[in-house]
């Protein structure tokens, strides 16, 4: 029966002697020291500003092309005391929560009907799939024809922008919920509509809101298009005005006012996951 | 007769035809039994005990407990599964409860009962923890208690300490034999691990593999269920007669030399 084994040749001759070597820096996938991660997160930010700042001030550069960042902070403070800026801020604001509060409050649950049951997968997935390779701007069009140019088409934008990509999002989280969860529901006595509320919902919820962090991102950009074609106010109203006029330093200001506002929707949904799955936050 | 299993048969389609995974299964159980089900992988082990927790149809035949034919899974039947199956939003206290709040139970008579059956498994101190700080052999003792809690007819279990360590093992071997004693609950477990069978149930089914049927049915007479039968010559033939068995009806061995 047993035989001793032969391989064809001796394949030490090829090995040449590897070793992974302590680092710092380049750990992998592991933790590096929180003062090393403070430091490299200020950089982040204070190299481009020290850079963008060495460039306007030693380089010989036009302003009309690239403005000081004391020069935007200037534009900056013009416009806040003109409340110009807070209008155009609180404008965009508003159609970026409308359309995207509509889109999560039909998103959610229709995301979670088609990742619990495959048969309204199969019903809305093609479409839904169809849809979301349309580019939400392309409707721009279509949406000026049926609603007009007031704010309705500027929802509407956000809302087929956020409403197919969420959906399908909440859909892919439900294929993380262990078949044996749901099998255990139903040795405890739960039907169907309690697994569905009580153990998949739950389950999905960390998904849910990740999936929702990432679409404001999108919302947050429509809104900025959709408020480049015609407004009376808002952030991309306010660019595409400024570039009309050549005032880049308002240009500018638009831009970073626009970055740090996603910036903080960003952290607070982060701090939102934090403190309402807290049993999760070791698994991401 | 209080479980009983008529000509159950189990089959497959797949793309090469027709599996047969369990074939004329036919087993009677007693109220109060610890029974165990042996077989190597493949003998349709975890498919029968899926019968019996009616989360799958058998093809023919059926599931009778306490004389009602089994047509869908429900909390008269505890199951505790191979795999940690604790809501992991849920502390201990909440899994345990959870079956009872499915069935409407009002909450001081559910919490009453959850308590009382963290009690019977020792975990009256971590109620409050959520499953991820508990240990393996913790979270199958919690999934124990959340089955118990509902008062089933009888407790199944599929290779419930599969994932645990061996000293882990043999304190949740002594904790079932207390269990089965204390509370003369009819348990029904699913394991490929023969001495585990040998020392804790009163009957052992073993299952042949391809199609699985039952080989034999082995009464088991130990005089003491303790670690230490294990080295009695009593224990050795019990588990040398159930090892045979399965050799000869399980998988072919697979080697790569031969």
């Amino acid at each position: 029966m047993s035989q001793s084994i032969h391989p064809p040749r001796s394949i030490q001759s090829y090995i040449k002697p590897k070793t992974v070597r302590p680092t710092v820096f380049w750990r992998l996938a592991e933790d590096i020291p929180k003062s090393l991660q403070t430091g490299l997160m200020i950089a982040s930010i204070a190299i481009p500003l020290f850079l963008w700042w060495a460039v306007t001030t030693f380089g010989n550069i036009d302003p009309k092309f690239l403005p000081s960042p004391a020069a935007v902070l200037q534009a900056f403070g013009r416009l806040w005391s003109t409340r110009e800026l807070l209008k155009d801020t609180v404008a965009s604001l508003w159609r970026v929560g409308v359309g995207f509060l509509w889109a999560a409050f039909f998103s959610i649950p229709v995301g979670l009907l088609m990742g619990s049951f495959p048969s309204i997968r199969a019903l809305l997935e093609p479409i839904f799939g169809l849809m979301r390779y349309m580019p939400a701007p392309a409707f721009i069009p279509l949406l000026i024809l049926y609603l007009g140019i007031g704010e309705e088409p500027k929802i509407m934008l956000i809302f087929i922008g956020v409403f197919f990509f969420n959906s399908l999002m909440v859909m892919d989280t439900v294929k993380f919920v262990p078949k044996d969860l749901i099998e255990a529901t139903y040795m405890l006595g739960g039907d169907r509509w309690a697994a569905l509320t009580q153990v998949i919902l739950p389950h999905v919820l960390p998904g849910i809101i990740d999936a929702c962090r990432i679409n404001l991102a999108a919302a947050w950009q429509l809104v900025i298009v959709s408020e480049l074609i015609a407004a009376n106010e808002g952030l991309g109203r306010r660019i595409s005005v400024a570039g009309r006029f050549l005032r880049t330093d308002e240009i500018f200001v638009g831009l970073i006012v626009i970055g740090v506002i996603g910036l903080m929707f960003d952290l607070l949904f982060q701090y939102l996951l934090r403190v309402s799955c807290q049993w999760a936050s070791q698994k991401r | 007769m209080f479980l009983q299993i008529t000509h159950l048969s189990k089959h497959f389609e797949t793309q090469q035809g027709t599996l047969v995974v369990l074939k004329d299964i036919n087993m009677e159980i007693e109220q109060g039994e610890f029974i165990c089900a042996v077989g190597a992988s493949g003998s349709g082990k975890s498919t029968l005990l899926r019968q019996i927790a009616g989360l799958d149809t058998p093809t023919t035949g059926e599931v009778k407990i306490d004389g009602k034919t089994v047509t869908g899974p429900g909390p008269d039947r505890g199951m505790v599964f191979q795999h940690y199956t604790l809501y992991p939003w849920m502390n201990v206290q909440e899994n345990t409860e959870f079956g009872l709040k499915l069935q409407g139970v009002p909450k001081p008579v559910r919490r009453e009962q959850a308590s009382y059956y963290l009690n019977v498994v020792g975990l009256t101190r971590f109620a409050q923890s959520l499953p991820k700080e508990l240990s393996g052999g913790m979270k199958q003792r919690v999934a124990i208690a959340r089955a118990l809690a509902s008062e089933p007819k009888v407790l199944l279990m599929d290779e419930p300490f599969g994932a645990l360590d061996i000293h882990t093992k043999e304190s949740m071997h002594e904790f079932m034999l207390d269990l089965w004693q204390r509370t003369g609950i009819t348990i029904f477990m699913i394991t490929h691990d023969v001495e585990e069978a040998v020392l804790l149930s009163n009957r052992i089914f073993a299952l042949g593999a391809r199609p699985g049927t039952v080989r034999k049915v082995i009464t088991i007479n130990l005089p003491n269920r303790s670690h230490t039968i294990k080295r009695h010559s009593i224990f050795h033939d019990y588990r040398d007669e159930l090892m045979e068995l399965l050799r000869k009806h399980g998988q072919e061995a697979v080697s790569a030399f031969t």
